[in-house]
């Protein structure tokens, strides 16, 4: 499918001199405004009640959200490649926007099934395509310094969350008088639905500038003093290439996809029951050591640990490796899960610090597999590689609430379980973390026969589309 | 690189794109850590 000519990879292509550190704001652009994605709860409660709907009915919204992230990666991650990074940007923004005022319209107009539609559906399209919009690009763009470039970017897809939580309760304290942002009030439905019209017209606004100054290095552009052959001596490296047709083909892309499942699904074990998990593990009877506004800011401290993760954690793996980094990931994660199960009632600044650990290689897993895709594919169509990987991140989302609901429902009721209740569902994800790090181990170089013949690989627009 | 065609990236459009990135997650992280506390005082 061709594209606007003002969209077109030829016509985004940098001139000499150009600064490649225009190209992180660029993306960051983008993942602040998709990040919205997990601050959906902050308006939860207002559209339970307006829709005078289930928990579960309106969570299926985020749900849908994020399986459709997961197959519009996969679907569209060859077009990603093949028509550039402002294209799919300008994509991601449509969607993204229409998203929320279709959305909107389903608020006003008491419909849930538009709301499925616009930020289930039209949303979660932007957000697959949005979140792999910029990442080939960025590790282009810094060759030398992969981990770093794409730790940034998918940085902000944990920021976005942080932005979007406060600013919305501002909007709908603004929208609704009788809503003052905390948990004792609950906007109206109208507030909800001017919210998304005002964060649709923003976003659109936000992700259109990142399009506009996204940039595409020249083929055979190198950074000043870089030297290729650096990279290329370190184990698991490669400089050949291979297509993503091919990729799916080999073990490697498939250890990866188990390496991040079972990272994404230990991380969500927590994340998606902080807040009374950490109430729970100081129950005594009836009443929590832990207050529900301390519980709150033990969510919020996560979220911070979640974006941090995602920097310092990628940008280490460019030291020390994409396998070593996630050996730490799973391997030291596993520990840190054991002692979170054992010992992890004991004080709550231990529960916290083992928490936040954990959450922090949740996010650095997010954020290095990118970088681990380009050492063992080559840069050639890793943005549609990796946009096929983030089905493993669609699974991990249906399978970690799973397993951990499922588990506690077998343990008790909500507001009456203790610390032990969440062994069994612990140790579970204890269990997925060593699949994983056996997975991480097994990786090795992809074997010569998938890599592409050398001509082949120049991502030119002509080449690839005939791919 | 041999093209002659040369450019230089203006500094002011590289300091509003990191601006107009940086100033929204401040605000973000700032109201993170106000909630946050909370873990620590409430």
């Amino acid at each position: 499918m061709a594209v606007p000519g003002f969209l077109a990879r030829d016509r985004i292509v940098a001139k000499p001199g150009f600064n490649r550190w225009l190209i992180p704001p660029a993306a960051l652009a983008v993942h602040l405004c998709i990040g919205q994605v997990y601050a959906t709860s902050v308006y939860k409660a207002a559209l339970v009640a307006d829709f005078d709907s289930s928990l579960t009915a309106i969570g299926a919204i985020f749900s849908i959200a994020i399986v459709m992230l997961g197959l519009s990666a996969a679907l569209f991650g060859t077009w990603v490649d093949r028509n550039g990074p402002r294209a799919a940007m300008f994509t991601a923004a449509c969607f993204w926007s229409v998203g929320f005022l279709v959305g909107a319209a389903g608020i006003a107009t008491n419909q849930l099934w538009l709301l499925y539609l616009g930020y289930g559906v039209l949303g979660g399209i932007g957000l697959g395509i949005g979140y792999i919009s910029p990442v080939s690009t960025l590790i282009k763009w810094f060759p030398d310094r992969p981990g770093l470039a794409t730790g940034m970017a998918i940085m902000g897809f944990g920021g976005g969350a942080l932005i979007a939580t406060p600013l919305s309760r501002s909007l709908m304290s603004l929208y609704d008088d009788g809503y003052d942002g905390t948990a004792a009030t609950t906007a109206s439905g109208t507030a909800v639905a001017l919210l998304f019209v005002t964060l649709g017209l923003v976003y659109l606004v936000f992700m259109m500038f990142g399009a506009a100054i996204i940039r595409v290095p020249a083929d055979g552009w190198q950074p000043e003093g870089f030297d290729p052959s650096t990279v290329k001596s370190k184990a698991l490296v490669t400089t050949d290439s291979v297509s993503a047709a091919n990729a799916i083909k080999t073990p490697q892309f498939w250890l990866l996809w188990i390496v991040l499942f079972c990272n994404v699904t230990a991380g969500i074990g927590i994340l998606e029951q902080a807040s009374p998990m950490v109430q729970d593990f100081f129950r005594d009877g009836e009443t929590s050591a832990v207050t529900v506004a301390a519980a709150g800011g033990f969510v919020g401290l996560l979220s911070l640990f979640n974006m941090a993760g995602r920097f310092v954690w990628s940008s280490t793996s460019d030291v020390i490796g994409r396998k070593g980094i996630y050996m730490v990931y799973l391997g030291v994660g596993l520990v840190l899960y054991i002692a979170l199960a054992t010992v992890g009632s004991s004080a709550v600044w231990l529960f916290v610090l083992l928490a936040a650990l954990i959450i922090s290689f949740y996010g650095g897993g997010f954020a290095t597999i990118p970088a681990y895709l380009r050492d063992l594919f080559g840069t050639f169509q890793v943005g549609a590689i990796h946009g096929r990987l983030l089905t493993a991140w669609a699974a991990a989302g249906v399978a970690g609430p799973l397993i951990v609901n499922g588990v506690l429902d077998t343990q008790g009721t909500p507001g009456e379980l203790v610390a032990g209740d969440y062994r069994i569902a612990l140790f579970i994800m204890v269990g997925l973390l060593a699949v994983g790090f056996v997975a991480n181990l097994l990786v090795k170089p992809v074997a010569d026969k998938w890599h592409e013949p050398k001509a082949q690989t120049t991502p030119t627009p002509e080449r690839s589309a005939a791919r | 690189m041999s093209s002659p065609e040369r450019s230089t990236t203006p500094l002011a459009l590289i300091v509003v794109a990191w601006a107009l990135v940086v100033i929204p997650l401040l605000y973000g992280l700032v109201q993170t850590i106000r909630t946050a506390s909370a873990l620590f005082t409430g």
